[in-house]
This record gives structure tokens, sequence and C-alpha cells, in this order.
């Protein structure tokens, strides 16, 4: 909205301040001046301003002056226009309210012989063409100046009307089933019988509040006027815009509540200036009012204001004396306000400690006590309070979860991966690709795309997205992990009636391990670093029994995007938390994607429901270790697991370790074997291992791996 | 190498002794002064030490075999004298390790680039949100979340925007699909703000309260530079006897100050939310140009970065009805919120919102 210095001066010559300080001033006090723009020599500057949508009144030059007025502390005259000498008519227009509901206030003037043209000159300063031309708001005719004068000076919505083109009279009532309506813009427009609308005695003229009505408008030929200048009510003209997906100046303003007592001095304004260009005014004012509306706006019940509740909201300020009766008065009574005050039981001379208010009628926004002890505030000045700090409350807690996360953040950044947060939805297809469990991705009713149609049920279909957009920049070396919600939802006849969310981890890599040496050539990444890197993360908790495993292709129970033989099902103290692997090269392919990718996803709120590990220090024995190394050979049937299952099985205090040194294939093996090295590590806490000791160990070992169809390679 | 044999000894008094184990001693000295790598001490061990052919051995079997026996306990201490100074020379040569020519033979290029264990960055965002959540946590607010998928009620509707009311425009809502058939309080969207989880805290919790809430938002904003349908929030919500607007300044002050550093000033302007009467933007003092005037900061000195208030008393009211201890006419409160991403923008000087979600390894990487 625009607003010029200009007009704002010629409601307050006395503003103490040029125009750079009056937008601070403003600024500071909540009436937003975003930028200020000189026009030249004599015309004042241009004001861009940005003001919230509470504060409707001042969105036109007199609701601006007033905000200035309240400021400096000046008189703010009101708007008054004096119009030529009435010619009695023989009956009063005829205007009725049956939506009695939606309009509060309806006034009429009937203007005839008028003549419609360019406006002319009107009042001493040619005020119209003046300011029109600095706003660069184009004249039209005085008909249409007259009504966007109004509305630029006060705010107040207005409609003229070719008087002649109105049978009767005016009703202002809903729509009738089947009735039709062009408006202003030439749509033909089949109305709601919920519109409200401005007939006459036989047709709908306009829809109220929002736009008028083309059969009705003025034209050159036009040369009698009604001019309508109303209170509709806020909900009834935003139903109505909405139906008609229409947003004008005047249904803004109406659905944010306008001046309930505007209405008969918009009224002489248009008037005065259609007048300008000769004509007469046919009969008084008619002027027809819902009490009921009335009392809920202009007259609405005076508010209980105390100067205790004043500090006990804001507190205090950097002058000492802080915000004295004084103060409050002044503030409020330029703003409109009517006090009475009730001087505390102490006496009469006493400042008073609470007042009754009167409320303005073009600040429906106020209505309460703390909305007046915002208005003191806010005119005070907020930079006038002091900068106090709250007394402490009760103990710190964090997210029952934090510590979790932090460890897990931890072991995925020292692994080498970059933090990433992906889009929160996916496609349909993709989600349908990716759901975990049974149930359905949440579709939204107005997704941003279809791409975007549904909430993602894994993190799975971001992380896709994040690796291959980096394949395709050339970027080869991904590593990237994402912390994020997952959604899941029920529905039922096609509405979304539930949701849950869950927290998972996703993780995506491809290219080279996370070293960069000059020396040295980079390993690519394989299966087992991924892998290595869960069994660190569920490392981080206290656990039962984690294990892997792996489902042939026709077993189903592998996801979709992983490939069913490079793939690992991760199991935590018998729940499945997650899934690992390589991308399956089917779905590669369909991305263009030609690098290997390992990807996995953790179902967190399963693993959140484990302590987080506590380390406990252990003696450190002080006797010697021994490392015994057996090279197997075995069945390619047999896996890692079942040897490192019949070890533990032992349960031999001494044997401290064991891991797989190698793994190798050998021509000289038969054709279904393979070699591993078992590297054993003795060690005991209270002496020096004997070598007889430590041969039974041996021997221990292989007979258990031998049980599990191991031998040892001679 | 044959070792030098040891002098004969024809005369034991003392002036004969000290004259041979000085000249002894001279020549182990001479010996161990030359010595040239690993190879060499050895020889010299073996040269005096040596169990079989060491001359101090030699000494032993030889001197003090033929010596009378009143010389025997001279020649034994100046014996004892030169085997300590030997091997003292010994551990010297030792401990002195390997020759210049051989660690020379050993150089690197150090100018070569360091080899690099590449570790991971934390996400922008996240980084920003904790540095946010920690300075409140150490003015005593717990950390609390809620559900991005909201429902009518806690988005708008307990927040003071009525079904209905225009300030709902402001804020472009996705929804659940079919939501037109459910009651419009618990029709499901995605919550355009972190406000509702103030609703939900103090539902589950008498005053005091004192809590901040990050967490991720959604809109139907189209994408631009500064613009995206998915962003975070931090909110903030204290809740007591007697909590007032300059507790909400003063509060907000500190913040901005541990947050961007202690030469930032803050200023208030009124503003409207629905959910806070009075209701104020926060700006600070430009972070790049010190309030002078800057690009950054469009010439004025000042940035906006977050909008506050105190908790409206329409707000308290629907709390009210789990919680009755939340009424407006006992205790009061101030809530805040700001947006993560454009402190993040700022902070780390991004100029595309879109990055922060694009995944691209180059751009995060720089926040290692």
């Amino acid at each position: 909205m625009k607003i010029l210095t200009k007009w704002l001066r010629a409601y307050l010559p006395g503003l103490p301040v040029d125009d750079v300080r009056l937008a601070e001033d403003l600024t500071l006090r909540g009436i937003a001046v975003d930028g200020v723009y000189p026009l030249g020599e004599g015309n004042g500057s241009l004001y861009e301003m940005d003001i919230t949508t509470n504060r409707v009144d001042a969105m036109n030059h007199y609701g601006v002056a007033r905000e200035a007025a309240a400021i400096y502390g000046l008189k703010l005259p009101e708007l008054a226009y004096a119009l030529p000498q009435v010619r009695p008519a023989g009956h009063p227009f005829p205007v009725a309210i049956e939506a009695k509901d939606a309009c509060g206030r309806f006034t009429a003037r009937v203007l005839r012989g008028v003549t419609i043209g360019a406006s002319r000159d009107w009042f001493a300063g040619a005020e119209v063409a003046t300011y029109f031309e600095l706003l660069e708001q184009k004249m039209i005719s005085n008909a249409v100046d007259a009504t966007n004068y109004a509305w630029l000076a006060m705010g107040q919505p207005t409609h003229a009307f070719d008087l002649d083109k109105i049978e009767g009279g005016i009703v202002v009532r809903r729509a009738k089933k089947g009735e039709r309506l062009k408006t202003l813009d030439g749509v033909e427009r089949a109305l709601d019988p919920e519109d409200l609308v401005v007939a006459d005695h036989g047709k709908a003229l306009a829809l109220a509040g929002v736009m008028g009505g083309w059969d009705s408008m003025i034209t050159p030929e036009t040369k009698n006027v009604l001019v309508e200048a109303a209170w509709f009510e806020p909900m009834a003209v935003r139903r109505t815009a909405r139906r008609h997906g229409l947003h004008t100046d005047a249904s803004h303003r109406f659905e944010r509540g306008a001046d309930f007592n505007a209405a008969p001095v918009a009224s002489a304004m248009v008037s005065a200036i259609l007048l300008a260009n000769g004509g007469w005014i046919d009969g008084e004012l008619v002027d027809v009012r819902v009490e009921d509306m009335e009392a809920r706006t202009a007259k609405r019940p005076p508010v209980e204001l105390q100067l205790g509740e004043i500090q006990r909201i804001l507190g205090a300020t950097e002058d000492a004396q802080g915000i004295a009766a004084a103060t409050v008065e002044e503030v409020l009574r330029a703003l409109g306000c009517k006090l009475s005050s009730r001087s505390p039981a102490a006496g009469q001379n006493a400042a008073p400690a609470s007042w009754r208010v009167s409320l303005p009628s073009w600040r429906l926004d106020v209505e309460r006590e703390i909305d007046l002890i915002e208005e003191v505030a806010r005119v005070y000045g907020y930079n006038r309070f002091a900068n106090t700090l709250p007394a402490f409350g009760a103990g710190v807690r964090a997210l029952p979860w934090y510590e979790a996360e932090t460890s897990m953040r931890r072991t995925l950044l020292a692994a080498g991966f970059h933090e990433a947060i992906a889009s929160t939805f996916c496609s349909a297809a993709e989600a349908e690709l990716t759901a975990p469990q049974p149930g359905v991705a949440p579709p939204l009713g107005n997704p941003l795309s279809e791409e975007a149609g549904v909430m993602r049920p894994s993190l799975v279909p971001g992380m896709l997205a994040m690796v291959t957009g980096n394949l395709n920049r050339d970027v080869s070396d991904v590593r990237l992990f994402e912390l994020g919600t997952v959604f899941s939802g029920t529905l039922a006849n096609g509405s979304v009636e539930k949701v849950e969310e869950r927290p998972a981890l996703a993780f995506g890599a491809a290219g080279m391990l996370p070293e960069e040496s000059a020396l040295r050539a980079a390993r690519a990444m394989d299966f087992f670093d991924v892998k290595g890197m869960v069994e660190q993360l569920l490392q981080r908790f206290e656990t039962r029994s984690v294990y892997f495993d792996r489902f042939e292709a026709e077993d189903g129970m592998t996801p979709q995007w992983l490939h069913p033989y490079r793939a690992a099902r991760v199991v935590v103290d018998g729940l499945t938390v997650g899934w690992l692997g390589q991308l399956h090269p089917r779905q590669a392919a369909a991305r263009k994607v030609k690098e290997t990718v390992f990807l996995g996803e953790l179902y967190l709120d399963r693993l959140y429901k484990l302590p987080v590990r506590r380390p406990v220090a252990r003696e450190i024995s002080r006797f010697q270790t021994v490392r015994r190394d057996f090279s197997l050979v075995l069945d390619k049937k047999i896996a890692w697991d079942t040897i490192d299952r019949a070890v533990a099985g032992l349960r031999m205090p001494e044997l401290v370790d064991w891991r797989v040194r190698e793994v190798f294939h050998d021509a000289k093996l038969g054709r279904n074997e393979y070699a591993l090295l078992l590297g054993a590590t003795f060690q005991a806490a209270d002496r020096t291992l004997r070598e007889e000791e430590l041969r039974s160990y041996q021997e221990r070992v292989v007979e258990a791996v031998g049980k599990v169809g191991a031998r040892l390679r001679s | 190498m044959a070792n030098e044999t040891i002098p004969h000894l024809t005369a034991f008094d003392g002036a004969a002794l000290d004259a041979a184990f000085s000249a002894l001693e001279q020549q182990a000295r001479a010996a161990a002064a030359a010595l040239d790598g690993e190879a060499a001490i050895e020889a010299f061990r073996l040269e005096w030490l040596g169990r079989k052919q060491g001359r101090l051995n030699d000494i032993s079997s030889r001197w003090l075999k033929s010596a009378p026996a009143e010389a025997k306990k001279a020649l034994g201490q100046r014996f004892n004298g030169l085997k300590t100074v030997v091997e003292e020379l010994l551990d010297a040569a030792t401990g002195a390790g390997p020759t210049d020519a051989a660690l020379q033979a050993e150089a690197l290029d150090i100018t070569l680039p360091g080899t690099a264990r590449l570790t991971g960055a934390e996400h922008p965002i996240t980084r920003t949100m904790n540095e946010i959540v920690s300075v409140f946590a150490a003015l005593g607010y717990s950390v609390g979340v809620g559900p991005e998928v909201e429902t009518d009620y806690y988005n708008f509707e307990s927040m003071n925007f009525p079904p209905g009311h225009p300030a709902r425009d402001t804020q472009d809502t996705l929804v659940m699909a079919g939501q037109e058939r459910r009651p419009q309080r618990d029709r499901l969207l995605l919550r355009t703000h972190t406000s509702p989880v103030q609703m939900r805290t103090m539902e589950l919790q008498p005053p005091p309260v004192r809590i901040v809430i990050p967490g991720k938002v959604h809109r139907n904003d189209a994408q631009d530079a500064t613009h995206s349908p998915i962003f975070h929030q931090v909110e903030g919500l204290c809740v007591d006897t007697n909590i007032t607007f300059s507790d909400l300044k003063g509060t907000l002050d500190h913040a901005m100050k541990a947050l961007f550093g202690s030469s930032v000033k803050t200023r208030f302007f009124p503003s409207f939310f629905p959910f806070t009467e009075p209701s104020a933007d926060v700006q600070i003092s430009c972070i790049f140009c010190g309030g002078k005037g800057c690009r950054k900061c469009k010439q004025s000195g000042w940035i906006e970065l977050l909008g506050c208030g105190m908790v409206d008393p329409a707000v308290f009211a629907f709390a009210a009805q789990k919680q009755p201890a939340y009424d407006a006419k006992k205790i009061s409160g101030f809530a805040f919120g700001m947006g993560v991403e454009r402190i993040a923008m700022m902070k780390y000087g991004i100029s595309e919102i879109g990055q922060f979600f694009a995944g691209d390894m180059r751009f995060l990487g720089q926040f290692v």
C-alpha cells in the first residue's frame, strides 16, 4: 500500500518531523514503512507501507494520520464535507436489510442530474488530481475517481449505481437459488444461496462488499446515481469472495472489519466529488442500521482496564517512572478511546488505578483489556522497556533420544558421512517401492507436484535422489546420511484419518573410502564398509543380540531396492531394525546410475527403545596375550557366522578375541571350498599362559570349528 | 677384527697402575668418539666387554692373576672404574642412535600433502538449530518436539486462528488428502509453524514452563532463493507467574548476543500474530556492517530476525481446558519463533535456500 506524506500533512499541518523521521516513528509503533521515496520539491514523499493484517484501519491516509497524531500528541480534525442543500424528496429511497446477520448498515444517497466525465478540481487544492498523479493512480471518471478517493482517504469501500437501472429500491439479502449476476469484471456468475447480494426489487445488483454488477454500473450516459456506503459482516463477505475466487480491495477491508461509522462520511466524500460536475441531492441520506450489529461494533460495551494489569504484563521500563496513569490516558485518547477513570479508594486526587474504556468504531481488532495494553505498549514505544530476565524455572530436560541421536550422528560423521536433509515428500511409486511396512504413505490433498504426492514412508527415496544427484553432477565420492521422520497413515474412503511418524536413519555411499592421500591409491567402498558402520552404530546401544541375515530372492523378504544377494537385514534383540546393501542393479539402471551404490535404512523408533551403552572400565590384564592363527578350509555353504557361533559357543574366558584375518579362494582347494584364516587371541587375567594350556585351547577351537564342518588346511 | 692386546704389566705400584689404566681409558674414549653406526658400536662392545676376548676380560685374567696379593685390591678398584667408564661410553653411543648420514638416507619430502581421514559434516541446519537450542538450555529451557502432521486444532484454532479467520491466509497450508469430510478441528495438515507444540506442551504440563522447540515445518510456497516448502523453526515458550514483556525483551536480547556476538543490539517493533498480544518483530543490528548500513541489511543497519510476543489470553484459555492452572489472570508468558534457514544463511553466507535440501556433497563438505 502507498501513502503520500503530502496527503498526511494536509490532515496534520503541525507534524513536527520530516518524512524520514516520520517513517521511522511510525514503523517503531507498528505502522511499518518499508520504503521512503521523495517525490520532488513540494510533493513530499511516497511511503511503501507493510501494515499487518490486523490493522486495516491504518491502510489509508486518514488512518495513518491518526497514528501520527497519537505519536506526536496532535489533534486530528474530523473528516467533514459540506454538501449542497438537499432538495426534499417525496419519499425516502426505499432500503431494506433482509440479511440482518450479514449487513449491519446500509446508507444510500440519491444524486440526480449528474454529469459523468473527467473529475473536476475539487476543493481549493485540487486534491484528487494531485494525489492521484503522485500515487500514479489513473484518473478514469468522476464516478470511479470518487470511490477510489474515498478508499485511499479513509479505507471505506463505496459503490455508485446507475439509479435508473434500479427497480423499486434496495434490498440486502442472500442470493436466490439459481440467481445469476454479471459482475464488473465481465464474468457471468451463478450465485450460491449463501452469497450476500445487494439487490433491487427484482434482481441482484452486486456481490455485497465484493464487487458491483455489470448492468447497474455507471456509464457516460448515467444521469442519476445511487451512492452506497455500507458495513458488511466479515465472515459473510469472506465466504462470498472465496466462493467466487475474488479478492478485491472492498472484500479485503470488509473481511478484516470496516468502520461501522465511516459510511455517512464516505458517502458525503463521494457525493461531493460527483456533484462538483453538477447535479443535486434528492432527499436526505437513507441510513438503515441493524441494532444488533451496531452493538457489536460502534457501540461495544466499555472494557475495564487496570493499571496494575498493564504493569503485570509489560514489566519494567527504562524510565524509572514506568507507565503512569497519565501516559495510559494520553495514548488511548489519542487513538480514539474514551476513558472514564476510577480513582483508588485513597482519595479523589490520586491518579486513577483503573478505567472503563470505550472503544473506537474503527478498531474492531481492539476488544479486550490485553488489546488495550498492547496499544499502550505500542505507542509508548517497545524499545523504552527494560531488558530483564525471568527467574529460573524447573530443571532442564533434554529430549529422551537426544543422547542416542547425538551418539549416532557422531559415529556417522567420524565415518566420513555428511549429514543431509531431503524432501519430506516422494511420489506414490517411490513410496510403494520403499515403504518398510504395510500401510499407506499418506497422500496430500494439495501436493506441490505429482513427484511430491505423498509423505515419505521411508528415507530411501530422498537418499537415492541425493546420491544420484551427486553422481549426475560428477561428484563420484558420495557419503550421505539423513536423520529424519517417516510417515505411515490410515486411509478411509480416500481420506487420511491418522498419521504415524517415526524417526529413521538412512545412508548412501558410492565411490572411494573417505581418505585423501597423495601417496596411496584410494580403495573403493564396499558392502563391508557400510556394514561396519552399522555395526558401530549398534554398538552405541545396550543390546543382547545383534545379527545380520540374508534371504533368497524368491522369499520376497528383501526390499525391492536392494540387491537380493548383497543385502542384509539387521536384527537387534530379535527385532528387524533395518536393511542395508547394494542398490538393486535394476533400480540403478532405472536411474541411469553406473556406479555401485550402497545404502541402508535403520528404524530408529526401535533402536531408541534400547538404552544407550554406558562405558564401563575393566581391569586391563598385565599378562601377555598370545595370538594363534588357524587356516581353515570350508564348504562355500558354510558362512562365517557359523564359525563365529561355534567359537563363541566355547565360552572360553581366556579366548579374549577372535576374528577373520583373511578369506581366500584358491584353485588348489575343492570347487565348492574356500579358505579362511581365523585369528584367535588368548590371555588370562591372572597368569601367564603356559604352552600346555595354549595347546589345549587350540585343540578345543579346532574341535569346535571341526564340528561345523571346517578342517585345518594342511 | 682382532682385539688389540693389553700391554704386559710389570710394576703393580699405584703410579704404574694409574698410568696403565689411564692409557686404557684414553684408548676407550678415543674409540668411542669415533663410533659410527650400530655395527661399530657392537664391535666396540665386543672389544672391551666381550666375554671371551674382551680387553676387560684380558685384564681380569692376566693382570689380576699375576698381581701380588697386596696390589690386588688397588688393581680391582681401578679395574671396576675402567669398566664403569666403558659401560657409560657404550650407553652413550647406543643412546645417540643412528648418525646423521644414516638419518639423511631416510629423508621425506615433507611438502607432500598430508593424508586426510575425511570426517563428515553436520548439516548447517542441525548445527544452527543446536546452537540456538543450547543458548536457551543455558537459560533453563527444556527441549520439546511435536508432530509434523498436525490437526487444524493445534496448528490454527488453539493458536487463536479461528476457522475462516483471514490470518490463516498468510500461511499457505499443505493438507492431507480427503480432509473436507472431517470436522474442521480434526483435519490433518502439515504444520505451518512450530507453535502448535506450545499448546501440546501446556496440555501436558502445568506452569512453570520454559521450553524450546526445534522442528521442521512446511508451507505451500513456491521455491525461490529464499523460500522453500520445507524449512525449520525454533519456537520458545516461557510461562510462569510474573513473566513480563520486559522479560521477553531481556531474554531475546541475551539470546541474540549469545548467537551473534556481544556487540549485537536488538530492537523491537509492534507486529501481529494471532497467538501473542502484544506481538513484536525483533531486529538485530546488522552483523555484517555493525549497523552502519550495507547491501546485506539494505542500508538500514538492521536485520529482521524473529517474531515474538506475550502469550495471548485466548491461547491460555485453550490450554486451560486441559490444565486449569493456565489462568490468564494469574500467570503470564511469552513465546517466540525464529526461522533456522534464515539465520543459517546469514551466518554462513548461503544465498540459495534450496542448497540445504539438495544433498550436494560439495555444499555440505564446507561445514566440516
